[in-house]
């Protein structure tokens, strides 16, 4: 049986590699155009906050719109670390981020564990210490950064050029998508004991917050190198292929190897049924805050790299509207598919970013957004589970090991035998 | 029966009461359960049975009153502390993972024996698989003494009626626990299927050194298997006793018939007798 698991492992990354060293040639050797190469960047991008979204809502039952919101603070936090060394030759974002995220990751896992011991302490007084330690640890992060600053830099320096802004870069993005699942940690406390409904209500409007803020970001937060609603410009360029796929890749491994344990088990549990989940000794609060945490971090990395792109933020990119972007995503995949959520990340960039805008007459291309409903329509009315439905691929799909051995007759119970008349029906007769 | 161990209670519960706005849906509710108990919990509907199970798991935190387990007081525990401690239940109407498979719906309940982290999980490393290993096997041989092995692979909505109970009380007792309560376990059963699950909790009882507490309206079931039962109306105790002392209560045949009955089936059972 190993042996079997680990062809299949084989397969999947051995098809995996091809497919990557494919898109790689054709665009190393300039058959894939600049237009298509972004495209395909992007579809990677939306599996990534699409497959975060998928264990919030399709494994884990919460109907969450906030996913956008944390796509939006991956994104502009990444671009802001890589645009001050680029463009100010500092790396002040980078230790503030860095050593902000660290201390508060540290804070929240100790006074998680200190709390864990206290009974019956209501989510909000829990997310007020947690609130509080974060505001003070976040103000000692700004003066470590400021002092660590200079160290920074002098090692930077001492790298070449590329290397270290390639350096920053993979910093940037892997502590945005930290800040992203803390900010979701302190956010989703409170605001996870409601009920699902209210939940998806609350997320929205985070979304909302955040893209407000972001529309005054040079006013309202003093971060002058963001313009605020005028757009983000001067971000380098550094997301490549290569790195794009790397993350969707640890990202697929990652989600497939949590949900195929007794953890991922329990995160499906809730989505079940949770007064049942609570009944078998599932901690179902925690297990909320724990998809929670991880689908906005896997957001927050997409964010960060999805700022690389393009070079340009804006905004109206993370409009509440577009939050619903990978909804429709893992609606059209399947909700609890993998798989499904993989293939219409792709299809959803290639169609509609690609195709669509190729094919629409100049003008047109709002009409993808009536393209975009009707297409969602008629999946929900023909094939209301998603396109995939219960299909994964045979790396994510989860086994169920043959039976080992028959037991003893001896051990099992008189149910086999309904009919038959019972000692316990003599006794009343 | 009455194995007394030191005189101590496995469940002891005092005086609880619960109280909805204005509604009194339990009042002074006192039950004592030995180690090994099969007791029953009967009364008509709205009596505040079930209250008193969702008192007990921690789904309702009680107005009034406590509840020991084994000695330490859990009035006010979360549901899933309350299972880890060692109380299982079922529900009235059955409420399995309806979309995970047979074999997932119990390994489920063993998450909290899983002994290994998320890291672990994460990684997939050799601890993790160890376990994981370990804890399917478990799970198939926990199916097997319940007849469902050959049905591991199917989704748990698609059973039929029978074997979904028969899942859930598998399910209930995957997590190994020291208590058990069942909530209506005949309802919607056919006699024939009914006395098949009276050897159910039997067999339950003998080979895992169960505590039951069951709430039953068969009374077919509940006169049939349990040594005690007490009788609940309008969330008052109103009779504890054996089958028979229950039958014969005249309390109890007022709160089933109503006022009057009593009398009446007093005068049946003359008659019956002469």
């Amino acid at each position: 049986m190993l042996k079997k698991i680990s062809r299949q492992n084989l397969i999947f990354f051995g098809g995996l590699l091809l497919f990557f060293v494919i898109v790689q040639l054709a665009i190393s050797l300039h058959l894939l155009n600049d237009f298509w190469n972004t495209i395909l960047r992007i579809g990677a991008v939306m599996a990534i906050v699409s497959l975060g979204l998928n264990l919030i809502y399709g494994f884990n039952g919460q109907f969450s719109l906030g996913q956008w919101g944390f796509y939006a603070i991956g994104a502009y936090t990444a671009a802001d670390i890589t645009y001050r060394w680029s463009n100010e030759q500092s790396s002040l974002g980078l230790t503030i981020v860095l050593f902000g995220v660290l201390l508060v990751g540290v804070a929240i896992l100790y006074i998680r564990r200190v709390l864990s011991r206290i009974r019956g302490l209501d989510a909000l007084s829990a997310f007020t210490i947690y609130f509080v330690a974060s505001l003070i640890l976040g103000i000692v992060a700004v003066y470590l950064g400021k002092l660590a600053e200079p160290v920074f830099n002098t090692v930077l320096r001492l790298l070449p050029g590329v290397v270290a802004l390639q350096i920053v870069y993979i910093i940037a993005v892997l502590v945005a998508a930290v800040l992203a699942a803390e900010i979701s940690f302190l956010f989703g406390l409170p605001v996870l004991t409601l009920g699902s409904d209210y939940f998806g209500i609350a997320t929205l409007g985070f979304t909302i917050i955040v893209k407000v803020l972001l529309d005054n970001s040079d006013t309202m937060l003093g971060f002058q190198e963001m313009k605020g609603a005028r757009g983000m410009v001067g971000i380098p360029k550094l997301t490549s292929w290569f790195w794009v796929f790397l993350f969707l890749v640890i990202v697929i491994v990652v989600m497939r190897n949590m949900l195929h344990s007794s953890y991922g088990r329990a995160i499906v549990s809730v989505r079940e049924d949770e007064i049942a989940g609570m009944a078998m000794g599932i901690d179902v609060a925690e297990f909320k805050i724990l998809s929670f945490v991880i689908g906005s971090l896997f957001a927050g990395l997409a964010g960060g790299l999805y700022a690389h792109i393009n070079g340009f933020l804006h905004p109206n990119t993370f409009n509440f509207i577009k939050s619903f972007d990978p909804m429709i995503i893992i609606v059209l995949g399947g909700l609890g598919s993998m798989t499904g959520t993989l293939a219409a990340a792709f299809a959803w960039a290639l169609l509609l970013e690609g195709v669509l805008r190729l094919v629409l007459p100049q003008g047109f291309e709002t009409w993808r957004f009536v393209v975009y409903p009707l297409l969602l329509l008629l999946i929900m009315l023909l094939k209301s589970n998603g396109l995939f439905g219960d299909y994964e691929l045979p790396f994510l799909r989860q086994i169920i090991p043959p039976l080992k051995k028959k037991l003893d007759p001896g051990l099992q119970t008189p149910t086999s035998t309904p009919a038959s008349p019972s000692s316990a029906q003599k006794a009343i007769e | 029966m009455n194995e007394t161990t030191n005189g101590r209670y496995i469940l002891d519960i005092q005086e609880l009461s619960m109280q909805f706005g204005g509604l009194r849906a339990v009042n002074n509710f006192s039950i004592h359960l030995e180690p090994h108990d099969l007791q029953g919990l009967i009364g008509p509907n709205g009596a505040g049975k079930t209250t008193v199970f969702n008192m007990i798991t921690g789904v309702y935190t009680p107005s009034a009153g406590q509840i020991c387990f084994l000695n330490e007081n859990i009035t006010g525990f979360e549901s899933f502390e309350i299972n880890q401690m060692g109380i299982a239940r079922t529900f009235q109407n059955i409420r399995l993972f309806p979309n995970l498979n047979v074999l997932d719906n119990v390994r489920i309940a063993y998450h909290t024996h899983a002994g290994y982290s998320l890291n672990d999980a994460i990684l997939h490393n050799r601890h993790y698989k160890n376990q994981e290993k370990e804890l399917t096997e478990r799970a198939q041989d926990f199916l097997a003494v319940f007849n469902l092995q050959d049905r591991q692979a199917e989704i748990a909505k698609n059973l039929p009626y029978g074997e979904q109970r028969r899942l859930e009380i598998a399910r209930a007792l995957a997590a190994e626990p020291k208590l058990l309560l069942l909530d209506e376990p005949a309802a919607g059963m056919n006699p024939a299927e009914s006395s098949s699950l009276m050897d159910l909790i039997h067999f339950i009882r003998e080979k895992f050194d169960m505590t039951i507490l069951l709430i039953e309206h068969q009374m077919r079931v509940v006169m049939g298997i349990c040594e005690k039962i007490t009788v609940m109306d309008f969330g008052e105790v109103i009779a504890r006793g054996t089958p028979s002392e229950i039958q014969s209560n005249p309390r109890v045949v007022e709160a089933y018939l109503g006022p009057g009955a009593a009398a009446l089936s007093e005068k049946f059972r003359r008659r019956k007798v002469e």
